[in-house]
């Protein structure tokens, strides 16, 4: 019989690598389609009917009635209300490429790896006892057939130890062909369709072997259950609903669910057929519970273990055939489970644990080339092995015992703690990453110390004297009887306290925490996930180079994927044969794909590693969040309001202080005129008291003092002369007389003028005779002007040995007449300043009343020119520009 | 993907015509199903459990299965009614309409 067993099992995996390798092989030929229909969707969810619920439904039906239904009313009423959650959550799970539940969590928070840590380690906590259990079941049932009486405790472990070798043998091969989640494990989920079928199928003919075959049918078997011990409806109302809820919690939340759920789910429509197809399903593994325990009971010597009717009724009564199948459905149950478990497992460890280290620790990150694929696999790998060798060990320092009986509704307790932060990130946009964290700790926390840590028995983890008197002597503390209530079932009572505080804590640091942009973004997006199918948030793809961004995807998409992905985002930016630029758009379709192969979080840190940083512009931030959005709107009126008043303020300042310097320089102008009014007046004023009040003056003592009087005169007039051309000329009252003349001519009347004033000293002039032969049509009296006043200028202050002043002319845009000594120039302070009214360059050679060079500026300006001071020739240098359209054609 | 433009926040309308008025409710039902399903399996708390009148274990297994079946069938058809609203390319807005708070 055990070899007949051994031979059957083999078998049968060998079956399952075949079908895997065929679904392989199928859908790299393109023929996947119908390895993905609706049914196999729907039966590959059927992994959360485990060797637990195969042979311990049972079991539980025989210990506590009706109680074992409770763990698939659950998760059927999640599947009948799908639009109401799982709908959300496979279109969260398909548009953000989520590959985990870990992935779905650090996602959702703002990408916090933290976060992915905690709920990997959670998970792996809350599975490896589960896993452990269907170890043992595996082994248990091997026992059933007669291993059991020759085998050793060794032995046992040896069972164990072969399975779990296959078992993760099987994974690493079709769990870890590819990477990237968007190519789902096809061989995987034909595998597991496959055993769910089996499984099913095993059950439901024992249980019509055990109503039609040994029942007499229906009535008979109704009959049967009234008149057992089972006979009358007894539940415990609490446990009735807690592990109704918890069963619908563990649902969402198992690793392996989330797996195939929403990371391996095809198309959303088969959501719809799962909807009512797997409730079925569930209804007819659960149908002929009843009926085998309580035929069990009948037939079955007292005390044989209830948790294995499945295999014991049909081998008592010599079907042997049947119990065979019945083996084999209780092997798919456990088998199945441990793969995906192992997958989803795997996928968190590498993409959370192992891929962030590598990335920090390895040289020059992202960056460096080289196959990283290589690494992801590997990790995956081990990942893998990893975890079903925690299994066998936790099985085997567990000692196979009554302990692990309960294990599944801890583990259901431990792993239903990601419910609030799950559900409260799809459909609370306040929701945190604080605020998970922290409901996370807590509600982890309590249950370790409620429920995991004493379910291996009192003074294992937690000394005896905490069960009866609590830490320390803290009577409310107890792991039973927290706050001192006491008296719940211990199951209850942990699932209540520790969802409790966890969302408790979850709400308060959610509404005590304020997210970061890029938590509120992805929050934005989760919450609102059917309103926005495109990403809002962007990265500022100025400075990302395409080439290393090749280079990195390369490496973990591999190098034919990464250059299709290239090449068609390529040809949708309209550039052929060219790598993408780098705009936002395509960094998020390319770290969405990559989150498919490494995880969100990872995915996020290499591209940033590379691009450097994320932008969230206000447009985007618009775009996403409706009551940011009119936040933001009203802010950037405000702000654009309050710019307009800065610069309103600025502009009044600015004519606060030209009034100011106006006032000062009219104070300036009205000392500065008086002196150089009184300057002559006194010296009139002295020689005419002179000439008046001295007799005998000689008559050439007479005329040499009438005469400066006669200059002095001629000084104030002149003086009063300019004053009164400025002031007309500022007030913009002169009329021009326009006339058609020379430049050349004025320039030499010019030139004459000012030789002939005084006795300079000689001051050689270079003129170009021929650039000056330009016709103007403008006023040449007051352009003469002009001239003068700078020809004189250089006569006069030129201080070089042999002065000379070089008259350029040339045309551009504009005629430009530029006037150059060879003296030493202008100091730069003065520069500024010597256009000014009563700039003198220097006092000692006091010639005029400094008024020239700015009647000089109005009139050019009046001319609709302008004059400045050159810098950087040899000596001071004047440059007159006067607009083109003085000047006419040369003829 | 790129166009960030202004937020479209157009205000549905208030009175839907007959055809989408239904599609609507077919997503309330499928809404609904799952609470009236857990309402139907918690009645058992209120069997009585002591004497003569206690409920026997038979009438219990018919009526949880049935209630199971009969959800089953609910949503079976709801889902088909749901699928045939997809076909018409109308699901996408459908969803956003029944999303709205």
């Amino acid at each position: 019989m055990l070899n007949t067993l051994v031979f059957v099992g083999s078998a049968y995996a060998l079956f399952l690598f075949a079908i895997a390798f065929a679904a392989e092989r199928a859908a790299l030929r393109g023929q996947a389609r119908w390895l993905r229909s609706p049914i196999v969707y729907t039966l590959s969810l059927s992994i959360y009917c485990t060797a637990w619920t195969f042979y311990g439904a049972v079991g539980t039906a025989v210990r506590s009635g009706f109680e074992y239904l409770t763990i698939y009313l659950g998760p059927s009423l999640v599947l009948i209300g799908w639009w109401l959650i799982l709908r959300k959550l496979v279109r969260i799970g398909r548009s953000q490429r989520i590959t985990s539940v870990a992935d779905l969590i650090s996602s959702r928070y703002g990408k916090s790896n933290l976060l992915a840590v905690g709920v990997t380690i959670l998970a792996v906590v809350g599975t490896t006892p589960y896993i452990a259990l269907q170890l043992q079941s595996v082994t248990l049932s091997f026992e059933v057939f007669g291993v059991g009486d020759i085998a050793t405790g060794e032995e046992k472990g040896h069972t164990a130890l072969w399975v779990a070798a296959g078992l993760a043998l099987f994974t690493v091969i079709f769990g870890t062909r590819n990477l990237d989640a968007n190519e789902r494990h096809n061989g995987v989920v034909m595998a597991i369709a496959v055993e769910a079928v089996v499984k099913l199928a095993a059950l439901l003919a024992v249980g019509v072997f055990v109503v039609w075959g040994l029942s007499g049918g229906v009535s008979g078997v109704l009959d049967k259950i009234d008149a057992s011990s089972l006979g009358q409806w007894q539940m415990d109302g609490g446990r009735w609903v807690g592990l109704t809820v918890l069963s619908a919690t563990a649902f969402l939340c198992l690793p392996r669910i989330f797996q195939v759920l929403v990371v391996e789910n095809e198309n959303e429509t088969h959501l719809r057929t799962a909807s009512w197809a797997f409730p079925l399903y569930l209804g007819l593994m659960s149908l002929f519970v009843v009926p085998i325990a309580v035929t069990g009971l009948e037939m079955l010597p007292e005390g044989s273990n209830p948790d294995l009717f499945v295999l014991t009724v049909p081998l008592s009564q010599g079907r042997d055939g049947l119990a065979v199948l019945s083996f084999l459905g209780g092997f798919s149950s456990a088998t199945s489970m441990v793969i995906v478990a192992a997958i989803a497992l795997s996928t968190m460890v590498s993409n959370h644990v192992v891929m962030p280290l590598w990335l920090r620790y390895a040289r020059g990150g992202a960056k460096v080339s080289g196959d990283v694929r290589g690494v992801v696999l590997l990790a995956r790998r081990l990942s893998i092995i990893g975890v079903v060798m925690l299994g066998y060990l936790y099985y085997r320092l567990s000692g196979g015992g009554a302990a692990l009986a309960s294990i599944g509704l801890v583990s259901f307790a431990g792993l239903a703690q990601i419910l609030p932060a799950m559900l409260g990130g799809i459909f609370w946009r306040g929701a945190s990453r604080l605020g998970a964290l922290v409901g996370l700790t807590l509600g982890f926390g309590c249950w370790g110390y409620t429920l995991f840590l004493p379910s291996f028995g009192a003074g294992v983890f937690l000394p005896e004297a905490w069960g009866a008197a609590g830490p320390f002597g803290i009577g409310w503390l107890r792991p039973h009887a927290l706050f001192g209530i006491e008296g719940i079932d211990p199951l209850l009572h942990a699932v209540f306290w520790s969802l409790a505080l966890n969302t408790g804590g979850f709400v308060l640091a959610s509404l005590a925490s304020f997210p970061g942009p890029l938590e509120r973004l992805q929050g934005a997006q989760f919450v609102n996930v059917f309103e926005h199918s495109a990403a809002p948030r962007s990265w500022t793809g100025r400075v990302a180079q395409a080439e290393d961004l090749m280079i990195m995807a390369q490496r973990i998409l591999g190098a034919r994927d990464a250059q299709r992905l290239f090449e068609r985002e390529a040809r949708r930016q309209g550039m052929a044969e060219t790598l993408p630029a780098p705009t936002p758009s395509f960094l998020e379709t390319l770290e969405r794909e990559l989150a498919g192969s490494v995880g969100a979080a990872t995915a996020h840190a290499m591209v940033g590693q590379i691009v450097g940083g994320m932008s969230v512009s206000v447009e985007d931030l618009m775009a996403v969040a409706d009551e940011t959005a009119q936040l933001m709107e009203y802010s950037a009126r405000l702000e654009a309001q309050s710019q307009e008043l800065a610069r309103t303020a600025a502009q009044l300042r600015e004519a606060n202080a030209k009034l100011t310097r106006l006032s000062v320089q009219k104070d300036a102008f009205l000392s500065q005129i008086s002196h150089e009014l009184r300057t002559p007046m006194t010296s009139i004023r002295a020689f005419s008291e002179i000439l008046r009040d001295t007799t005998g003056l000689t008559p050439e003592e007479q005329r040499k003092y009438s005469s400066i009087i006669h200059d002095e005169a001629i000084r104030l007039t002149r003086l009063l002369d300019d004053l009164l051309d400025l002031s007309v000329l500022e007030n913009g009252q002169v009329s021009l007389n326009l006339r058609e003349g020379l430049l050349s001519d004025v320039l030499d009347r010019a030139v004459a003028a000012a030789a002939a004033d005084e006795h300079a000293a000689p001051l050689r002039i270079i003129r170009d005779p021929a650039a000056e032969r330009v016709w103007l049509n403008t006023d040449l009296d007051r352009l003469s002007q002009v001239f003068i006043n700078l020809v004189s200028n250089a006569r006069k202050y030129c201080d070089a040995a042999r002065p000379a002043l070089e008259i350029r002319v040339h045309r551009g845009d504009r005629l430009v007449v530029d006037f150059v000594d060879n003296g030493s120039g202008i100091s730069p302070e003065a520069q500024d300043v010597i256009f000014e009214k009563f700039s003198r360059v220097s006092d000692q050679k006091a010639g005029g009343a400094g008024l020239g060079l700015a009647i000089c500026r109005q009139i050019v300006t009046r001319l609709g020119g302008e004059i400045r001071y050159l810098k950087g020739q040899d000596g001071a240098a004047f440059r007159v520009a006067l607009p083109a359209d003085i000047a006419l054609a040369v003829e | 993907m790129t166009e960030t433009g202004p937020p479209r926040r157009g205000k549905p309308p208030v009175f839907l015509e007959r055809q989408s008025y239904r599609r609507r409710r077919v997503t309330d039902a499928a809404r609904v199903l799952p609470f009236i399903g857990l309402l139907l399996w918690l009645i058992p708390l209120l069997w009585r459990e002591e004497g003569e009148a206690a409920v026997r274990s038979s009438s219990a297994i018919l009526y949880l299965f049935g209630v199971w079946f009969l959800l089953v069938a609910g949503a079976a058809v709801l889902s088909a009614k749901l699928a045939a609203q997809t076909c018409d390319g109308t699901a996408e807005a459908e969803g956003r309409g029944g999303e709205a708070p």
